[in-house]
């Protein structure tokens, strides 16, 4: 492995030493913080890793058009083979509209928008997993813009509102309390106490 | 496995080598094996066998979505339990599950790299001969999908339960991959990331990590299938199957759950019904007889099913033939594997009359498999409306009618 380079991120992390150990094999790379970073697409939800850049609802109802979005979840985000990302849709139980069989009709608790306890999800669902077949080919500014679209056709955000690296943390979503984080877990602990 | 007892495979064995003897009424006439090579072909007598073309089980799409899907894409699919023998499921007849509808990607191996990073003292990148060099280790686990639940409208195992199977994986021990790298102070997660073309992400407990997390390039012998992950996956036993990241390609160490790709819609607000959509409860089922098959008349029948935990080893499968009443231990076939398929029987006499089988899991956390009406009490449900939060371990009933046909006690 030659010498160990301690790349900058591991620094900046701080060099704690709680469970380090010295290395056994000596199989592996070091990786430099330049190919980590190339790497690294996981996105908390305080979007300390977000890459910066700027989008607006304006830019991103193009996009959707132009990206193809439209082709798949309906020129307006609803109505189409793909989930819907726009409310309006018939609530659970509710008839699909004539005409509509077949196509992907979610009540609102159901589009992601909403639905989605960060902002900073719908980011890095669109990032990893957007256009399909087209998977990663969104640059951040084409991102920040497609989130600004769909947080502003749910009325999360205002149209104006610009979505960058500090603004889109700090979007309030209606469903911040939605959701529990999977439990801490110990080894031989029983799925939940109580529970049969 | 079963050589102490004279079951009914050995009477059988012994019955097919003195076949062509009259045994009863009827005239016995040893079956014609003479050579036809000219159903194999070249490649299967040499270069990598296929099974008889006689045995026809195959997997299906799990009823109510297609695959290939309405963009060609593959969802789940799953296996024909109603066959099964043994504990390993064939790597060709493994279950598939993909978290919107996939294409198997075309990884080079040689080209695959898998990256530890994040609060390690040294974050990593292995490539696969890297990580062939390391000390591995085999073992036994399932794997599971949330979605294999049991219904109204499912009429065999294969439906009410295809979305398991049962493999013997190797690899190297996530823990020795992490004391390479040095985990730091403070971290309490990892997000595990796969190279298709979505790059589906998971977060999942460090300590789980530590503990038995196994990086698996081998399934039954032989390479990881592509359905399967190939070249790398990650095995989180006992968990539920989205865990089981395939193309693993990143581990990022972390302090916090990440509410990434995989994470997003798979968890719920409930705490409790969260708890419950992790790690496998104690389950099994009955795979004979089993929905949708058919005895021949009364008589002797062995029972046969699958039991199996994510929170340890099975220790206990009880066996009722009359709808819950009164339970009765099962034999374990197999060796009980911690996270894995345990296959169980019981000898059974038939009478004719109809009937509701059941089986009862227990694992070796005293965890005890429950009803649907015992699952739905823990959060109030009355019994008529209760229902299975989180994955769906409750006890499968299946009818045997007065006529020998079986069909699923939930219908």
């Amino acid at each position: 492995m030659g010498t160990l380079k301690l790349p900058l991120l591991a620094l900046a992390l701080g060099a704690c030493t709680g469970w380090a150990q010295s290395p056994t094999y000596g199989l592996g790379k070091n990786p430099s913080a330049d190919e980590i970073r190339a790497w690294d697409i996981s996105i908390g939800p305080e979007g300390k890793e977000l890459p910066p850049g700027r989008g607006t609802a304006a830019e991103g109802a193009k996009l959707f058009l132009t990206k193809g979005c439209g082709g798949c979840h309906g020129p307006t985000g609803i109505g189409a083979r793909a989930p819907a990302l726009v409310k309006g849709g018939p609530e659970r139980g509710q008839p699909i509209p004539p005409g509509m069989e077949g196509m992907h009709m979610s009540p609102d608790t159901g589009i992601m928008a909403l639905r989605s306890p960060y902002a900073v999800t719908i980011w890095d669902y669109i990032n990893r997993g957007m256009p399909l077949f087209k998977e990663g080919t969104l640059k951040p500014d084409e991102v920040y813009a497609l989130t600004a679209f769909l947080l502003a056709k749910n009325d999360v955000i205002k149209e104006g509102e610009v979505m960058d690296e500090k603004s889109l943390p700090k979007v309030k979503m209606p469903n911040v309390n939605g959701f529990s984080d999977a439990p801490p877990w110990k080894h031989g602990q029983k799925r939940l106490a109580g529970y049969q | 496995m079963d050589s102490k007892k004279p079951g009914r495979r050995r009477f059988l064995k012994g019955g097919a080598a003195a076949a062509g003897v009259a045994m009863g009424a009827g005239k016995i006439v040893a079956a014609d094996a003479t050579a036809n090579d000219m159903a194999y072909s070249k490649k299967d007598l040499i270069a990598y066998g296929e099974r008889s073309h006689y045995v026809t089980s195959i997997r299906e799409p799990v009823p109510g979505r297609m695959s290939p899907d309405a963009f060609g894409l593959v969802f789940h699919v799953t296996t024909p339990l109603q066959d099964s023998v043994g504990i390993i499921t064939p790597s060709s007849l493994h279950y598939v599950a993909t978290h919107r509808g996939s294409f198997v990607p075309d990884i080079d191996p040689k080209q695959h790299r898998f990256m530890i990073h994040g609060m390690v003292d040294r974050p990593l990148v292995f490539s696969m001969d890297d990580l062939k060099r390391m000390p591995y280790v085999t073992r036994v686990h399932f794997l599971e999908c949330l979605g294999n639940r049991s219904g109204s409208k499912a009429k065999t195992v294969q439906d009410t339960h295809g979305l398991t199977s049962c493999s013997e994986w190797t690899g190297v021990l996530l823990s020795t991959l992490l004391k390479e790298c040095g985990v730091q102070a403070g971290a309490s997660w990892m997000v595990a990331e796969g190279a298709e073309e979505v790059k589906g992400a998971s977060s999942i407990p460090l300590a789980k990590g530590l503990d038995d997390c196994l990086v698996a390039y081998a399934q039954n012998g032989e390479a990881l299938r592509p359905q399967q992950g190939f070249p790398l996956r990650l095995i989180v036993p006992g968990f539920e199957g989205i865990y089981q990241t395939k193309y693993l390609r990143r581990i990022k160490i972390v302090d916090r759950f990440y509410m990434t790709y995989n994470d997003y819609g798979h968890i719920n607000p409930d705490p409790k019904v969260t708890a419950l959509t992790v790690q496998w409860g104690p389950k099994s089922v009955i795979t004979f007889p089993s929905g949708g098959q058919q005895l021949s008349g009364p008589g002797f029948y062995d029972i046969s099913g699958l039991a199996w935990s994510g929170g340890g080893a099975v220790k206990r499968v009880e066996i009722s033939t009359d709808g819950g009443k009164k339970w009765q231990d099962a034999e374990l076939r197999t060796p009980a594997y911690r996270m894995a398929h345990t296959r169980f029987g019981l000898n059974w006499k038939w009478d004719g009359k109809e009937c509701t089988l059941m089986s009862r899991c227990t694992d070796d956390l005293g965890q005890v498999q429950p009803t649907v009406a015992e699952a739905g009490k823990f959060f109030g449900d009355q019994p008529e409306k209760a229902r299975v939060r989180g994955t769906d371990n409750s006890i499968q009933p299946w009818i045997v009618a007065a006529d020998g046909s079986v069909r699923n006690g939930h219908a």
